[in-house]
């Protein structure tokens, strides 16, 4: 932890500090951050982190960050300590802080919250994500194409809508350039246990996969795909120090431009509750440099799709999409809704086993 | 890695990687359990090991000083806990927990600067010929040398065990502290060489872990291991050979875990996640069902204090 909070003596203190909460000057902005993993995971929580530097650095505000977050009950205990300690913007990073962020900011009503991944808003609770699913359009066509095996190894952490749809949205491309190419996938139940993602990677690769993909933040997949020469792909962040070989891209968030006109906003007192969601075209989600072992050709393939996307003229979810019996649930010349794609619960053609409900 | 091997080939050896934290671990506590001695602080000293080896690998790229000194600071770890229960008495339940817990924040604040840190993987000690062979080649003769280690470090406590008169005494030791006192032996000496052996096989455990199995620092990246090679210890009865079996189970069900799910066999991966506990559970319960061998090769003594009588 990079700062330690003072334990709150009694609650006549954290009343005081509330009521200066309440006081402060609107100009005056404190940033809190929690994280699920730790700021060095090379990951996830590693880029919010870097939005956060950048944020400090850009408007000289006060910022802190809790790093290594469970979520559920001590999510809620660590936020309202943000809140009592004079935060009065605070970012939860991590889907599983939706409920602890609500409950939270109904006490605090004079602190702005912003929740990363989610879906749930209220006056002073603010959404934003990033269309991360665009770079995992961006890597389906480098797997489609890289593949010898037709197998790719997909790690997943938990089965909810944001890694579905990472999932498909990959399959879709992979299956565009690449008819034959099949996805295994692994559900590891956790967002960074580097044991577990290397094992989940281990037994991919003895399946058969040549392609790694991984929506948990550890490097250890990328290692095992490294010594055991198979392609991997990186999640969050450049992580080609940890396989400068395997790392084909990597599909890197950039928060940095959003926290600072989030802040900016509470400064201003022009802050509402809104939803963001920024791909490809708004910087949100960037690929890092590609692999030079990748085909010029392949190369520019994938750089096409970027720009189309970007674009507009290119939708990852545009129709005709089947699921997984074959069945047509996108029809052609249609595209699926963000609202539809906020709730996405089915795996499409081309993903092996069944999704777990 | 030889690309050619049959899948089974390759899934064994995932499953062998699994098990080797849990086999090094667990052959320390089985000795330190036969000299009578409860250390619960697996865990603890592992994350020291871990955390230990992976600087050292980081700061100066050896090796050979990395695996050094995990195995000292593990050493270190169960020389505090030594002293603790053996010479000031504690209870060896309580000072082995608190050895555990002390092991996670330490390690934790240790490793701050570490984590995110790229090492090279432990080399692979590869024999010239035997290596090439197909199938026995990677099955046995393509690890690093915490693999061969702890392979050979079964037979080796066997011998030591069985067939040696400090194993012997040792053995006399945990089964009687009075009697071995009273012939003379160095009861609490004799305890400390086991702790401290305990100590610097669960921080080789460790460090196998943070150097070989994922070449990467991550707080409590033990998760847990610590605690199921206690079970394992109590699952294989105090036998050495049982062990090394026990740790092959419990690496296969966890692995296997991963490959009933790609391979999209229905059940809740949650469930499946459970396996390898629900597995050690299973185990203890039926092995408790015989009580009278199990009271035969428990070591009597085990936990409780020695108090020389002046």
């Amino acid at each position: 932890m990079q700062q330690h909070f003072k334990h709150l003596g009694s609650g006549l203190l954290a009343a005081a500090l509330a009521f200066t909460v309440t006081t402060t000057n609107a100009a005056e902005v404190k940033a809190g951050f929690i994280l699920v993993g730790p700021v060095g995971d090379h990951g996830w929580s590693y880029q919010h982190n870097q939005g956060r530097l950048a944020l400090a650095k850009n408007l000289g505000i006060k910022t802190t960050v809790v790093e290594s977050v469970k979520e559920g009950a001590d999510a809620e205990r660590v936020i309202r300590k943000l809140a009592t300690s004079g935060y009065n913007l605070i970012f939860t990073t991590s889907f599983g802080y939706m409920n602890s962020t609500l409950k939270v900011a109904k006490q605090f009503p004079n602190v702005k919250f912003e929740h990363a991944t989610g879906y749930k808003r209220s006056k002073n609770v603010s959404t934003y994500g990033a269309r991360f699913y665009e770079g995992r359009y961006i890597a389906g066509i480098l797997a489609g194409r890289m593949t010898k095996s037709n197998i790719i190894g997909y790690i997943g952490s938990f089965p909810i809508p944001e890694v579905v749809r990472g999932i498909d949205s990959f399959t879709i491309a992979l299956r565009k350039v690449n008819p034959k190419a099949t996805v295994k996938v692994i559900w590891v139940n956790s967002w960074y246990d580097p044991g577990k993602e290397s094992d989940a990677a281990k037994t991919l690769i003895d399946q058969g996969a040549d392609v790694l993909l991984q929506h948990t933040d550890s490097a250890a997949p990328l290692q095992t795909a490294e010594s055991r020469g198979v392609w991997g792909v990186g999640q969050a962040s450049d992580m080609s120090k940890f396989a400068p070989k395997a790392q084909l891209t990597a599909i890197v968030d950039n928060w940095g431009d959003y926290y600072t006109q989030e802040a900016k906003a509470v400064m201003d007192g022009t802050w509402k509750s809104h939803d963001t969601w920024g791909g490809l075209k708004a910087g949100m989600v960037k690929l890092a440099p590609y692999n030079k072992a990748i085909p010029a050709k392949v190369v520019a393939e994938a750089e096409a799709a970027r720009k189309a996307i970007i674009s507009g003229e290119l939708h990852p979810f545009q129709g005709p999409i089947k699921d997984q019996s074959g069945k047509v649930v996108v029809a052609a010349g249609e595209t699926l809704s963000d609202q539809k794609l906020l709730g996405l619960n089915f795996y499409v053609q081309g993903v092996q086993g069944s999704l777990p409900k | 890695m030889n690309v050619d091997s049959p899948m089974w080939v390759e899934i064994f050896l995932t499953i062998l990687a699994a098990s080797i934290p849990l086999l090094l671990a667990g052959l320390g506590e089985l000795i330190t359990e036969k000299s009578g001695v409860l250390n619960l602080g697996l865990e603890g000293m592992m994350l020291a090991g871990a955390i230990t080896g992976f600087a050292f690998m980081a700061k100066t790229g050896s090796a050979l000083i990395a695996i050094t000194t995990a195995a000292a600071a593990g050493m270190a770890m169960s020389l505090l806990f030594a002293f603790l229960a053996l010479t000031l008495l504690s209870n060896q339940v309580a000072t082995g927990l608190a050895l555990t817990l002390f092991g996670v924040g330490l390690s934790a604040l240790l490793g701050k600067p570490f984590v995110g840190t790229a090492i090279p993987e432990l080399p692979k000690l590869s024999i010239p010929g035997l290596s090439d062979l197909p199938i026995v080649g990677p099955l046995l003769f393509h690890h690093d040398f915490l693999v061969y280690f702890a392979l050979l470090s079964v037979p080796a406590a066997a011998y030591f065990l069985l067939h040696t008169r400090p194993g012997l005494i040792l053995r006399a030791v945990g089964e009687s502290h009075d009697a071995a006192h009273a012939l003379g032996y160095p009861v609490i000496r004799i305890r400390y060489m086991a702790v401290l052996y305990g100590g610097a096989m669960s921080g080789l455990a460790g460090a196998f872990l943070s150097l070989s199995y994922t070449p990467m620092w991550a707080e409590n990246m033990t998760a847990g291991r610590g605690w199921i090679a206690l079970a394992l210890v109590v699952f294989a009865t105090w036998r050495t050979g049982r062990l090394l079996l026990g740790a092959l189970l419990f690496g296969a069900v966890s692995i296997l875990e991963l490959h009933a799910q790609a391979l999209g066999i229905q059940i809740p991966s949650q469930l499946l996640s459970m396996l390898p506990y629900l597995a050690t559970i299973v185990v203890l319960t039926l092995i408790s069902a015989d009580s009278t061998r199990i009271r035969l090769l428990t070591p009597a003594c085990i936990g409780k204090s020695f108090h020389p009588p002046s």
